[in-house]
């Protein structure tokens, strides 16, 4: 139900804007940060910046992190599993999008 | 309220061992996690088999579940009986941990403090901060395309004084922003749990993040099935149907689009599945996605002699024999 524009919050899409460090993500999923390094240590994050000594990570990881985290939870998959599942997702997904195209 | 099977959900039977109980949530758990299933109800079906795996794994709940028997027949309604329940201590962390979203028969029988306990704890933070929360929220297809507020119901579980852990309703005014995409996130800043510590704990100046002060809330937006279209990714298809002659001899007809209707130009020999591609006029993300026109096509009824005629007319004019492809 749409609502006059006054009173409420406002949103903003998180993925486009927010740069994120190993400890923002180990806050926003409650893990500890080594648990962060260890999703970067088996490829299942990518680092886009590296030039301090600290990690940054893209908004974009926030959805990584925590589909991650709920294969890990809810299929008791460990991290290499966790990391094949998400490769073959995204590869599914690219085969779905040319498939599209193609019929197009 | 409705009784629920849980030896059903989980397709075993009602003497199954616990080995049998993993291996069959285990096996239907990655047929139907949202992340990685394409059924149409894998998330209801999924939440179902948390609920049923919570109950069954637990050997204090499924000795208590099994006392109600095999339920009540079908079109009658579930009440717990007066004395259920005594004597049985619930314990245990639950594969959904916090944000179970459980049935109104699971809290009826087992009560919001049966869910699986939240994983919580300081992780080793002791900075005051109040953790992040996650919800996640349905859409309507409007709000992606145009932006607005929306009010979004959340259940927040609370732990009372006395430990208690107690679901409340929170009602939230948000802002949509403009070209939203299935899965991504919108952060609303100070909206998690309170900070730990008094107010003003903090030294001044310390900014919202600083300690004591409240988590953020992350909703994760997914959409709801829209009447006319559907949503993939940032591209939106709708099914148009289309007349006969229209698909085969090509016409401009009027389709509607999510910004509106549009004169839409149809090709000559187009047929059933045809795709028609009008660019970036999807959902309005950067990139803009595209919007699908899948063609339909429509019979007019041989209602009346007209009609009928009009069809044996066809069948003359015409030899097409449909199922040449299939060899008879």
């Amino acid at each position: 139900m749409p609502l006059p524009d006054g009173e409420s919050l406002p949103g903003e899409i998180f993925e486009e804007s927010a740069v994120l460090t190993v400890s923002d993500l180990s806050r926003m999923f409650a893990v500890d940060e080594r648990h962060i390094v260890e999703l970067v240590e088996e490829g299942v994050l990518s680092v886009i910046e590296v030039h301090t000594t600290e990690w940054r990570f893209s908004g974009a990881a926030l959805r990584r992190v925590r589909i991650a985290l709920r294969l890990e939870r809810d299929l008791g998959i460990n991290l290499p599993g966790v990391a094949l599942a998400l490769e073959l997702l995204e590869e599914l997904a690219q085969l779905r999008r040319e498939r599209k195209v193609e019929r197009s | 309220m409705e009784f629920k099977d849980y030896y059903k959900v989980m397709g075993v039977a009602r003497d199954a061992t616990e080995a049998q109980i993993k291996q069959a949530y285990r096996k239907l758990a990655r047929k139907y996690h949202p992340d990685v299933s394409k059924e149409k109800d894998a998330e209801a079906r999924f939440k179902d088999l948390g609920e049923a795996y919570e109950v069954l794994r637990s050997p204090e709940k499924r000795a208590a579940y099994d006392q109600l028997g095999t339920g009540p027949r079908a079109g009658e309604q579930f009440r717990p009986p007066p004395d259920w329940g005594s004597g049985f201590e619930f314990s245990g962390a639950g594969p959904g941990a916090g944000d179970a979203d459980y049935s109104d028969f699971f809290e009826s029988l087992f009560g919001a403090a049966g869910r699986g306990s939240a994983r919580r704890g300081r992780h080793g933070f002791d900075t005051g901060r109040g953790e992040d929360h996650h919800a996640k929220v349905l859409l309507d297809l409007e709000a992606t395309l145009h932006g607005g507020s929306r009010s979004f119901t959340l259940r927040v579980p609370e732990i009372d004084a006395e430990g208690r852990v107690a679901t409340k309703e929170r009602v939230l005014n948000v802002q949509v922003p403009k070209g939203i995409l299935p899965g991504q996130t919108i952060r609303l800043a100070g909206q998690g749990a309170p900070g730990h510590g008094a107010p003003g704990h903090g030294a001044p100046g310390q900014g919202a993040a600083g300690p004591g002060a409240p988590g953020d809330l992350y909703i994760e937006v997914e959409f709801q099935p829209h009447p006319l279209y559907r949503i993939d990714d940032r591209d939106v298809y709708l099914d148009l149907p289309v007349a006969p002659w229209e698909a085969a001899l090509g016409a401009t007809v009027k389709t509607p689009t999510p910004t509106g209707a549009v004169d839409l130009k149809i090709p000559p020999g187009a047929h059933a599945g045809s795709k028609l591609r009008l660019k970036s006029r999807g959902i309005p993300a950067s990139p803009p996605g595209d919007f699908y026109v899948v063609l339909q096509i429509a019979l007019p009824a041989a209602g009346d002699d007209k009609a009928k005629a009009a069809y044996r007319a066809m069948a003359d004019a015409l030899p097409f024999n449909p199922r040449a492809s299939l060899g008879v």
